[in-house]
């Protein structure tokens, strides 16, 4: 059956992977943003002593537990993918990021997952103290993980501190450059704030929800006030630290950047395009939309700037253009958007009507899923605008690829999407379920937390099997 | 840049440790994945919930070392990685969709409703199922080689798929699901125990018959295994591991009968799994692409390989200390309410 149509493995490997290092990524994003934010709402609980955390955290840990989950499944497919599907890349590049990625097993895999059963089933066990510890760990846990994804990924980005040798084996030199690789700095950070705004932006989302609902309005309250303290101070960040990661990549990867832009011959005084349908064939744009010397004056500081541009190169060494340029636009969009929203939340709450005004709440309701759309587009902008490489300027997409024949990818790519497609269902079915029924209200029963203790299921010996 | 070469055998710790990881991940993660396989045959629905809660703080950490044995040997061997991948290719994938539905029952049960809970009982039991079969025949195909041209897998895509492996597979079935329920006697009290017991004995017939008949079997399959067992001081040497073996058995099959002994009938579980994994690692050993491959010709760049032997070091002690601390923390017998 499969004889009749010319299946290509390189497109299929790659459709496969990004397929499902995307779906892996929403996760691992909100968990990231999640962990610490529980962490605080565990820690102003046990400070102030007010119920009201409590339950707010009793209702998110739900949420979490099903991220997390999720987010662990899908990663364990992704350490397996590098072998199944890119072995030559493997065996080339093992030397290198095969220790990145052990280093993250054992310093955060780990720590992450065990401390999480404590952080779930813990009530009870262990003492308020300690549970707020393993809250803690378990989110420093996650900051660990992304520090190494990203320094592996980022070295792939702007690879050093090796050499090649004989049939084409990478060698380490300098441990030190692999890790803090140029890019790195600006990626890591980029990502954790990305990650604890896609969560501020849910948590706002559902605060919304509740006070347009008129229930809950405590939880609301605090939910909304923090959310929309991290959009209005971070949001603004988030723009500085990517302005400065675009002017690193300007330096380190020139083509991406010209895709990016959308600019394909090289000068000075280079517009910035507000709208453009890139053409490959044609090597331009279709209905171009630009404010004059924008883009100069963006990336280097002057209007009469040079800004690369993709006839740089020869056709077959530039990324895919209209991906690039669109899903740029898409993030830094959101981005705008972000910062408007924190500034309108400021000035709510100096007019005091942020938990009255209506019109905002609706707002809110529609930026809950901006957050992960920003950021499958920023690990777009960025993966989709490396290519043809996989480690960049060392190594080619074409040539990564495992001896692994097209009809094999084809069947595990079908699969994957179908059940990806009925988890990722049920898991933000279940997750809004949790949204729907909102915190349970424990009252002024301080005993609450003991809910689940040893003592007490002994003592509720009569519902026996 | 750090090199312990000078020293240390390098690839030959690596190998060993990886092993320990591969070890660690099919006790621990084999009496998860025989919970669920012996998940549907228990006699009521508290029962399951029982189950479920016995191993739900473990699962995640459990398959961690999953984790750590495939980064390990991305790591300090790639291109071994980077052989067996390929030639497992349909069976690790159909592993990882095993696991996945079998990891994310454990929150999406507690919350569906009680109608729909079915569809996750039967995620959880298929998906446990399917990862033992698989991991078993990876097991297999192991044992019996890889076809290999430089540094390239070169075999067909269904070469996985044979007797052998299928016969391992099956195995492996049984020997998960006799670890589930001895872990089941240890973890739970009343009927549900009970009928564990049951289970247990059933399973641990099964598992002497199929242990049995994979060790007959193992030296046929490549003539330097058989060698290695049948000629003659190492015969003797290597006498004390089936005699362990049938002593665990009847100690176990014992202790199935005596109310007063829990947790006994794991701890010789595990002990049978030992003596099983030290047999074969004596027959595979020095492979790591089994009969093209030794750890020393796989070995990554003594400079990688030391530099996570640094990490390894210091993180493992840590790992296994606070795993320790996270069993403790859940001894005793589970209940069937939900947890959180
Ligand atoms: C450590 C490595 C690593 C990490 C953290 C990521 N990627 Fe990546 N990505 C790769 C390593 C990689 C790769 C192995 O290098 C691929 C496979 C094929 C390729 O060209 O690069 C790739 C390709 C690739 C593609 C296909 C590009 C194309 O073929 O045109 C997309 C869309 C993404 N990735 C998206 C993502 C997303 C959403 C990520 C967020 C987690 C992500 N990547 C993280
Ligand atoms: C191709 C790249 C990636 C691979 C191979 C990978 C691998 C994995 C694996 C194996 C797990 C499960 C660990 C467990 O068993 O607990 C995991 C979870 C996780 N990953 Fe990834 N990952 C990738 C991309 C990323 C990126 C880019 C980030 C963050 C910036 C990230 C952050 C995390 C975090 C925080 C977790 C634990 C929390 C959770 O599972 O939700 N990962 N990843
Ligand atoms: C507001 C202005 C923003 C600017 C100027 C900006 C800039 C950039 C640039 C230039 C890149 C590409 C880096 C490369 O060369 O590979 C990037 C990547 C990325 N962006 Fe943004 N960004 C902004 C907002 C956001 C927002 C709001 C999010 C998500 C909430 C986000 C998430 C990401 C992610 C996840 C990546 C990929 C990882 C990385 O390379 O850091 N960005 N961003």
């Amino acid at each position: 059956m499969f004889e009749m149509i010319n299946l290509d493995p390189v497109l299929l490997a790659r459709i496969q992977f990004a397929f499902t290092v995307s779906f892996h990524i929403i996760f691992p994003a909100f968990t990231i943003g999640l962990a610490s934010w529980l962490a605080v709402v565990e820690g102003l609980w046990l400070k102030t002593g007010k119920n009201v955390y409590q339950e707010i955290y009793r209702m998110w840990i739900k949420v979490f537990a099903v991220a997390f989950g999720m987010g662990v499944v899908s990663g364990v497919v992704m350490s397996y993918q590098f072998g199944t599907n890119w072995s030559v890349f493997s065996d080339k590049v093992g030397n290198v990021i095969g220790p990145l990625l052990g280093y993250e097993v054992l310093t955060a895999f780990f720590l992450e997952a065990s401390f999480l059963g404590i952080m779930l089933f813990g009530w009870g066990r262990v003492s308020k103290r300690m549970h707020f510890v393993a809250t803690l760990i378990v989110a420093v846990g996650t900051l660990i993980s992304a520090f190494w994804i990203l320094a592996a990924n980022s070295w792939m980005q702007t690879p050093q501190g090796f050499e090649i040798r004989s049939e084409g084996l990478l060698y380490p030199t300098n441990w030190m450059e692999i890790i803090f690789n140029p890019s790195f700095p600006y990626r890591f950070f980029h990502m954790l704030t990305a990650a604890y705004l896609t969560t501020a932006f849910c948590v706002g989302g559902v605060g919304a929800y509740f006070f347009l609902k008129k229930k809950f309005k405590e939880h609301a309250k605090v939910m909304m006030a923090m959310a929309m303290l991290m959009a209005f101070f971070v949001a603004p960040l988030q723009m500085l630290i990517g302005h400065a990661h675009g002017e690193n990549t300007l330096h380190h990867q020139p083509i991406k950047v010209a895709a990016m832009e959308g600019n394909w011959e090289e000068g000075a005084n280079i517009p910035l395009l507000l709208f453009a349908l890139p053409n490959e064939e044609t090597e331009s744009n279709d209905y171009e939309l630009k404010v004059p010397g924008l883009a100069s004056w963006v990336l280097t500081g002057d209007v009469n700037g040079v800004v690369p541009g993709l006839k740089n190169v020869p056709a077959d060494e530039r990324p895919p253009v209209a991906i690039v340029f669109w899903s740029f636009r898409i993030m830094v969009g959101l981005g705008v958007l972000m910062i408007l929203t924190g500034f309108m939340a400021a000035f709510l709450h100096w007019r005091k009507t942020l938990f009255t005004n209506i019109l905002f709440h609706r707002w809110c309701l529609v930026m809950a899923p901006s957050g992960f759309i920003a950021l499958l587009a920023g690990w777009f902008v960025t993966e989709v605008g490396r290519q043809p490489y996989t480690a960049y300027g060392v190594i080619k997409t074409a040539e990564s690829i495992s001896p692994v024949i097209a009809e094999q990818v084809a069947i595990s790519l079908a699969a994957f999407v179908i059940v990806y497609s009925v988890i990722f269902g049920a898991g933000v079915y279940y997750m809004f379920k949790v949204f729907r029924k909102g915190p349970s209200l424990i009252g002024n029963d301080e005993k609450g937390y003991y809910d689940h203790s040893m003592e007490k299921s002994v003592a509720r010996e009569v519902t026996k099997d | 840049m750090i090199d312990f070469s000078m020293w240390l055998d390098l690839p030959l710790i690596w190998g060993l440790l990886i092993a320990t990881a591969v070890f660690l991940y099919v006790v621990l993660d084999g009496f998860d994945l025989g919970v669920g396989i012996l998940f549907p045959f228990a006699p009521s629905n508290n029962c399951r919930s029982k189950m479920m809660n016995s191993i739900a703080p473990f699962w995640d950490g459990n398959e961690t070392w999953l984790v750590l044995g495939g980064g390990g040997l991305f790591a300090a061997f790639p291109v071994a990685y980077a052989i067996i991948m390929p030639a497992l290719y349909l069976p690790i994938i159909f592993m990882l969709m095993g696991l996945i539905f079998r990891g994310v029952a454990f929150e999406f049960r507690f919350k569906a409703s009680k109608e729909k809970r079915w569809i996750w009982d039967a995620a959880f039991h298929f998906g446990s199922l399917l990862a033992a079969v698989m991991q078993g025949i990876i097991l297999g195909n192991f044992i019996q080689g890889f076809e290999v041209t430089g540094r390239g897998y070169t075999g067909g895509p269904l070469d996985w798929a044979n007797g052998f492996a299928l016969l391992t597979g099956v195995a492996l079935v049984f020997g998960y699901a006799l670890l589930g329920a001895t872990w089941l006697i240890y973890k739970t009290d009343d009927i549900t125990q009970k009928w564990a017991r049951l289970a247990a004995k059933y399973n641990v017939i099964l598992v002497a018959f199929f242990m049995a008949v994979v060790s007959i079997a193992t030296p046929f399959v490549d003539e330097r295994i058989y060698k290695l067992w049948f000629t003659l001081p190492n015969f003797y040497y290597l006498l004390p591991i089936p005699l362990m073996a049938v002593s665990l058995f009847s100690i176990v099959v014992r202790d199935l009968n005596n109310p007063k002994r829990e947790a006994r009938p794991f701890l010789c579980s595990l002990g049978l799994f030992l003596l099983g994994y030290i047999g074969f690692g004596i027959g595979m050993y020095p492979w790591i692409v089994p009969f093209e491959f030794t750890i020393w010709d796989a070995a990554a760049v003594s400079t990688s390989q030391s530099i996570l032997l640094i990490g390894t070091a210091l993180f493992l002690p840590l790992i296994l200390a606070y795993t320790a601390f996270c069993f403790w923390t859940f001894r005793g017998k589970s209940t069937h309410e939900a947890m959180y």
